[in-house]
């Protein structure tokens, strides 16, 4: 088993590698010098050098990559353009305000959809599945913006059920603030979230052992319950497990939108504001993350499915 | 002689299939229909006018004629017309990413699965590191790199989207390769070329047309969500950037921008839906 997740590490670093890489093309070769655009019409050829110099960009492209190498590795991404603080300490605060909404987002969206995947199951092939089915893809082709556009404007703003924008670091008055975009992120995903459980459950019911299970006399809902829930699990876990690391990343709409001072309004402020080291910085941070992620499915693979073997 | 039944092809199996499916015929033709309204909107022959005041500021709807069905914006321009030619923007940017991912997809995707060894590890590695970005996070990072602009989402939808298809091709090849009739093709002296496109290609070719709906889907979502960051559409109506304007209209009552291009873009996301879910079921014969 050690042997094996060290193997696991490993493989990671070419990937990471790579994920460094494009990152660094796209930013410090495509993108070129954002020192003209830092300094907008104050330009002249004193200050652009001055700020190449500070921010690296006057030497060789192979020290620029090995330096951004560097700061991947100390988790130091220097400064801001736009606010001039740490990056790192920027990323740390915003950590939590998202968090406060993936977090309870995540897990009722999760919980709600796999019980109405099985009851959809269950009634597989009924009017019921129909109906649900078809809810799920009208709920998925609402664009995302059109719910919140809703809930800020209706729920929010007309009715009042909840305030219009705002966060509380105190925990017990935050959790008014939080309530609505949980309920949003809940209504855009659920529909995706369902018909994919309804699938994944599905795809169970055609396999021999559910028929071994029927022929010898099992009620359709032990069947259902017992031998093919267990067995769903195993794409029913990968898909939570691979979608935790991307928690970290919220949603930035919905941040932005009810001014929740998370990662996702840090990443909109800093595309509005050009900020290119903070862009860059999330960019690397999040994709290691979900590298980091798939290590970890495919560890609780091992676990879940004993036909995975660890060769 | 030779009185066998004719058998049908795996497309004319899909067609029948799929024909049999009214409903996603019937979602076909929306996306026809839209396709049809961009291809009139790019040609100047319908709403080419919508850049024209056409009266007073957020008139709301109302009935009298085609141009204020839905209302005018804050420049008194006629929403109805900002609708069709944000529609123009949805499916260029769909079919233009679309021709941009799917010859990298099948490419990267056919020789990888085609040639094994260190070419397909080299690909593998490569597609791997790509999807290992969260899609979001490098839609806005190319975006941003490349500058605003129609051009830059196409490239940067185009080159992000092509990795699920390059996946399912390169499973579809190696499955292919050792095949009989790719071995007849060989023992002719067929080279690597012909095989992989003349002879492999045609037969997982319906992976392509699967993958196309989902794209073009996706590539709409995608360009809303980018415009309304900013980063998209500059100078023109896009669906985006109607739903951002509505985010401050609202405030006073003005419902009908958003309205409109939820609606307009609702309608086509759900007939591609529909659709996509059905041709998957009429041309991939797993699932039968």
């Amino acid at each position: 088993m050690w042997t094996y997740l060290v193997r696991k590490m490993i493989s990671t670093i070419p990937i990471i590698l790579g994920v460094a890489l494009i990152i660094f093309v796209l930013f410090n070769m495509i993108g070129g010098d954002p020192t003209y655009q830092m300094l907008g019409k104050h330009a002249n050829p004193k200050l652009i050098a001055e700020l190449r110099h500070e921010y690296g960009f006057d030497k060789p492209k192979y020290l620029q990559f090995v330096n951004y190498l560097k700061q991947i590795v100390t988790f130091d991404y220097g400064r801001s353009y736009a606010t001039k603080q740490k990056i790192s300490s920027m990323i740390f605060n915003g950590v939590e305000p998202t968090l406060s909404v993936a977090v309870p987002a995540f897990i009722i969206t999760t919980l709600m959809a796999i019980t109405m995947g099985l009851i959809v199951a269950y009634f597989r092939g009924t009017w019921i599945d129909r109906i649900v089915v078809i809810f799920c893809v009208i709920g998925m082709s609402v664009p995302s913006l059109a719910y919140i556009l809703f809930g800020q404007y209706f729920l929010a703003y007309k009715v009042g059920l909840f305030p219009i924008s705002g966060y509380e670091s105190v925990l017990p008055n935050r959790i008014e603030f939080v309530l609505m975009p949980i309920l949003i992120w809940f209504s855009v995903s659920l529909g995706y979230d369902v018909r994919f459980f309804r699938t994944a459950i599905l795809e169970e019911t055609n396999q021999d052992y559910v028929r071994t299970a029927r022929a010898k006399g099992l009620s359709e809902t032990k069947v259902l319950f017992k031998h093919i829930l267990k067995n769903s699990m195993v794409p029913i876990v990968t898909n939570v497990v691979i979608e935790i690391p991307l928690l970290i990343l919220g949603s930035f709409l919905l941040e932005s939108f009810f001014g929740i001072p998370g990662l996702g309004s840090i990443t909109i402020d800093a595309v509005h504001n050009s900020d290119f080291p903070v862009i860059k910085a999330m960019a690397t941070i999040v994709s290691i993350l979900y590298i980091f992620g798939n290590v970890a499915t495919d560890i609780i693979y091992v676990f879940m499915d004993p036909r995975v073997s660890l060769k | 002689m030779n009185e066998f039944p004719k058998g049908r092809s795996l497309w004319e199996d899909g067609l029948y299939r799929l024909k049999k499916d009214k409903f996603a015929v019937f979602c076909f033709y929306i996306v026809v229909f839209y396709a049809l309204i961009a291809v009139l909107a790019k040609i100047g022959l319908i709403a080419s006018s919508w850049n024209q005041t056409i009266g007073e500021a957020y008139l709301p709807p109302s009935i009298m004629s085609f141009k204020f069905w839905l209302g005018t914006d804050i420049f008194g321009r006629s929403v109805f017309y900002k609708v069709i030619q944000g529609t123009r923007v949805a499916m260029s940017v769909g079919l233009v990413s679309a021709l941009i991912s799917i010859p990298i997809g099948v490419c990267l995707g056919a020789v990888a699965g085609y040639f094994g060894g260190w070419v397909d590890e080299i690909v593998v590695w490569f597609y791997t590191t790509v999807s290992s970005i969260p899609n979001i996070m490098l839609l806005i990072a190319i975006t941003f790199v490349l500058g605003k602009g129609l051009a830059s989402i196409y490239i940067a939808l185009g080159v992000t989207s092509w990795i699920g298809l390059a996946r399912v091709i390169r499973g579809e090849f190696i499955k292919h390769k050792s095949r009989e009739y790719v071995l007849a093709a060989e023992s002719l002296g067929a080279s690597h070329f012909s095989k992989i496109f003349k002879h492999i290609l045609p037969n997982v070719f319906h992976f392509v047309i699967i993958n196309l709906s989902i794209q073009f889907m996706s590539a709409i979502k995608a360009e809303v969500i980018l415009s309304f960051l900013g980063l998209g559409v500059q100078g023109q109506p896009s669906w985006g950037v109607m739903i951002d304007d509505a985010k401050l209209e609202l405030a006073r009552g003005v419902w009908w921008q958003l309205a409109g291009a939820t609606a307009a873009m609702f309608f086509v996301v759900l007939a591609l839906n529909i659709f996509g879910d059905s041709l998957r079921d009429a041309l991939d014969p797993k699932i039968k």
